[in-house]
């Protein structure tokens, strides 16, 4: 092929998801790249507060108190005073594929100095395969200036479709609080110039702060659990739902990509709050992995909802005895699925009534 | 922080399939002058080995092999297999290895590579397996293991196997390249990162550096194409060792890891010259993969030499009956852990 074509926008196709507490004020950097979507702002904390939204985008913006409207009782499953209420906003959205950004991560450059944009790299990934079955030394084989390598096997040339696009960090690198209090001065300056699908059957630690996905494909995985106010535990909101995506993604035959693009991390959290919010976490994922590792899924599982219950169940049984929080998380992703068919009923059945909507301008 | 390595624990083994290497020593000076080199002629090739001087190495020709292992069995060691005499008769713990056809790559910031050096800091800081970091490796400068990531699992595992990369010519298989005449690797991937565990790749042989303690007759040229040649894409033996060595460390609790250092690959041949002879080796993937996809080895073998034994009764079983090739290369297998015991551990200090 002679000629690269272009990226398409998709611009009404994709949704763009920020959780915000403070301000939005890091959008203006972010317009050129940024303006011809539609953004669903999640705003966490004081409902009263009213967030500004630079002038000219267009979005919807939903508080505690429309997400206590659209939801009614199950808004139970969204937490309060952490990021994690941002899978609110996949709920809601009615779009084909998500970007969700955390509102300090800025525009990075590339090492020629040009300003990276990330939204149309994650498009990028979206739109063309994953590999997950046989890893190709050379990374992604379907990007320029690259190929499938000498010994791998052409029937699996075609890749599955993507459902993940998980984004990196210049600057401010995803430590959790020990490392952070441990290196309070590292900064992440390496520009890996690559992309590369997660293989099947590995874990990773899915960060949520420059993520993309196929909503169609796996949306109802992307549960970020019970976080923050009232809970155990924060800041293993996108941990528990990347463990949950990528269980079911490898059931499904679905791909998981890593790697580029790249945005700007401004703000490093406190770390003895982070580690105040994290210490349940580091000692619980010593339970946690191991029973993701070896969640196996039931044939019949072939919808994500199915997956998802399923892993709900299994959540009760094995991990129940670890702490009582994971009798209610698996409560509460059973909640999340309910609430995501009545929000999103399946296009065969017969159209809903209009559910209240809680758009606000 | 990398365990300090002196040099003389580190052999460079260099498959000649060349005669003339004088561009190939004098690019690798720099790099390779303060190492042992283990150079093995590749016995098929009539013209004398043009080295240049000031070097400390061994040069093993055809008389040296038969020698050894005697005529009958030095035939597994043509073409580009000859390399593996080279890490039979080593007897240092960490081997590195590259073709004759490559030279020193330049990084992303202009820098000469160190391959070498670069190697030994993959084999020598731990793998990490059982869970995909982010960041790649976590034990790089400047980067660390990020949130989520357990941390009983951030001690790691020892690093077996080091595949490093290439620039210009890419390790494309005859078709791919034939494809894409003109297409050449000028991107720079600065990471290095392991594979994990139960994922399996295509292990090129171009560019690579084992720990020879513990995974050495892993590395195997067991696997001969009925038509195989002096180019790579027109072998799959670096594949099918490859295949081996990374279920057997999988198996053993050892890493691999993949990414930096790059090498420069010269220009080479004719892929659709080669595309004539290579289809055989591009069709018997579709077997191979999945059958090293399901192997599972018996927890009762815990040596590099048992697993290989596992591994070839497997393959004759599974993959024999598919194609005698297969049959042969497990019987190979089974006579090149013969070889690596009696030759590959004895205190044997071959001659010129």
């Amino acid at each position: 092929m002679a000629t690269v074509s272009p990226t398409p926008l998709l611009k009404d196709e994709l949704d763009i998801v920020i959780p915000t507490i403070r301000n939005l004020d890091f959008l203006e950097m972010w317009r050129p790249f940024f303006q011809p979507y539609h953004l669903i702002i999640v705003q966490d904390g004081d409902p009263s507060k009213t967030i500004k939204v630079p002038e000219g985008f267009d979005y919807e913006l939903y508080n505690r108190n429309d997400i206590n409207r659209v939801l009614g009782p199950k808004a139970s499953c969204i937490s309060f005073k952490d990021s994690a209420c941002r899978c609110f906003g996949y709920m809601v959205s009615k779009k084909k594929y998500i970007y969700t950004i955390d509102d300090d991560c800025f525009v990075a450059k590339d090492p020629s100095g040009k300003d990276i944009n990330a939204l149309e790299q994650h498009i990028k990934n979206l739109l063309c395969p994953s590999t997950p079955f046989f890893f190709n030394t050379l990374y992604e084989p379907y990007r320029d200036g690259a190929d499938f390598v000498r010994g791998y096997p052409f029937s699996l040339r075609e890749g599955v479709p993507t459902a993940v696009s998980h984004g990196l960090w210049l600057n401010i690198p995803d430590y959790d609080a020990p490392t952070q209090l441990v290196k309070p001065l590292e900064r992440n300056t390496r520009y890996v110039d690559a992309i590369m699908t997660i293989p099947k059957g590995t874990l990773f630690p899915m960060c949520g702060m420059n993520l993309a996905f196929n909503r169609e494909l796996i949306g109802p995985a992307m549960y970020f659990g019970l976080m923050g106010d009232g809970q155990p535990i924060g800041r293993y909101d996108d941990m528990w739902a990347g463990w949950c995506t990528k269980v079911i993604c490898d059931h499904l035959g679905l791909g998981v990509k890593t790697g580029l693009p790249y945005i700007w991390h401004s703000k490093a959290s406190n770390p003895f709050v982070n580690l105040q919010k994290e210490y349940k976490g580091i000692y619980w994922q010593e339970e946690l992995i191991p029973f993701f590792q070896s969640v196996t899924l039931p044939k019949d599982c072939t919808t994500v909802q199915k997956c998802y219950i399923e892993i709900s169940k299994q959540v009760k049984a094995k991990l129940g005895k670890v702490d009582d929080y994971f009798n209610k998380l698996a409560d509460a992703m059973v909640t999340w699925i309910e609430a995501w068919d009545e929000l999103n009923p399946s296009p065969s059945g017969i159209k809903p009534a209009e559910l209240p909507n809680g758009a606000t301008k | 922080m990398p365990i300090p390595i002196k040099d003389d624990e580190i052999d460079i083994v260099i498959g000649a399939l060349h005669s003339d290497l004088t561009t190939f020593m004098d690019a690798w000076r720099p790099i390779f002058s303060r190492f042992h080199l283990i150079i093995v002629k590749d016995p098929d090739l009539k013209e004398e080995l043009r080295i240049p001087e000031g070097f400390n190495l061994d040069v093993y020709k055809k008389l040296d092999i038969d020698h050894v292992v005697g005529t009958s069995t030095s035939i597994i060691f043509s073409g580009y297999s000859c390399r593996y005499f080279g890490y039979l008769v080593s007897r240092k713990k960490y081997i590195v290895s590259v073709d004759d056809d490559c030279l020193p790559a330049k990084d992303n910031k202009g820098f000469l590579v160190d391959a070498v050096a670069q190697h030994i800091t993959n084999l020598t800081t731990p793998a990490t397996p059982f869970f995909f970091n982010t960041l790649y490796d976590p034990f790089t400068e400047g980067a660390d293991f990020v949130r989520g990531y357990p941390f009983s699992l951030r001690s790691g595992v020892t690093c077996a196997l080091s595949c490093g990369l290439w620039h210009n010519l890419a390790d494309y298989d005859a078709p791919t390249q034939a494809l894409k005449p003109e297409e050449r690797n000028s991107r720079y991937v600065d990471a290095v990162l392991t594979v994990p565990a139960r994922t399996l790749m295509p292990i090129s042989g171009i560019n690579i550096a084992f720990n020879r303690d513990a995974v050495g007759p892993a590395l195997l040229p067991c696997l001969r194409l009925a038509g195989e040649g002096k180019f790579r894409w027109e072998t799959m033996e670096d594949i099918w060792s490859g295949m081996c060595v990374k279920v057997i460390c999988d198996h053993l609790g050892l890493g691999v890891k993949t990414g930096i250092p790059y090498v420069w690959r010269n220009d080479r041949g004719d892929a659709i010259a080669s595309l004539r002879k290579e289809w055989e080796g591009v069709k018997m993937m579709e077997d191979v993969v999945p059958f090293f996809q399901s192997l599972r080895l018996p927890q009762e073998a815990t040596t590099a030499e048992d697993c290989v034994v596992e591994v070839a009764n497997a393959v004759n079983e599974k993959l024999g009956p598919k194609d005698p090739m297969f049959a042969r290369a497990a019987k190979a297998m089974l006579d090149w852990v013969k070889l690596w015991k009696s030759v590959g551990v004895s205190s044997y200090s071959p001659g010129a």
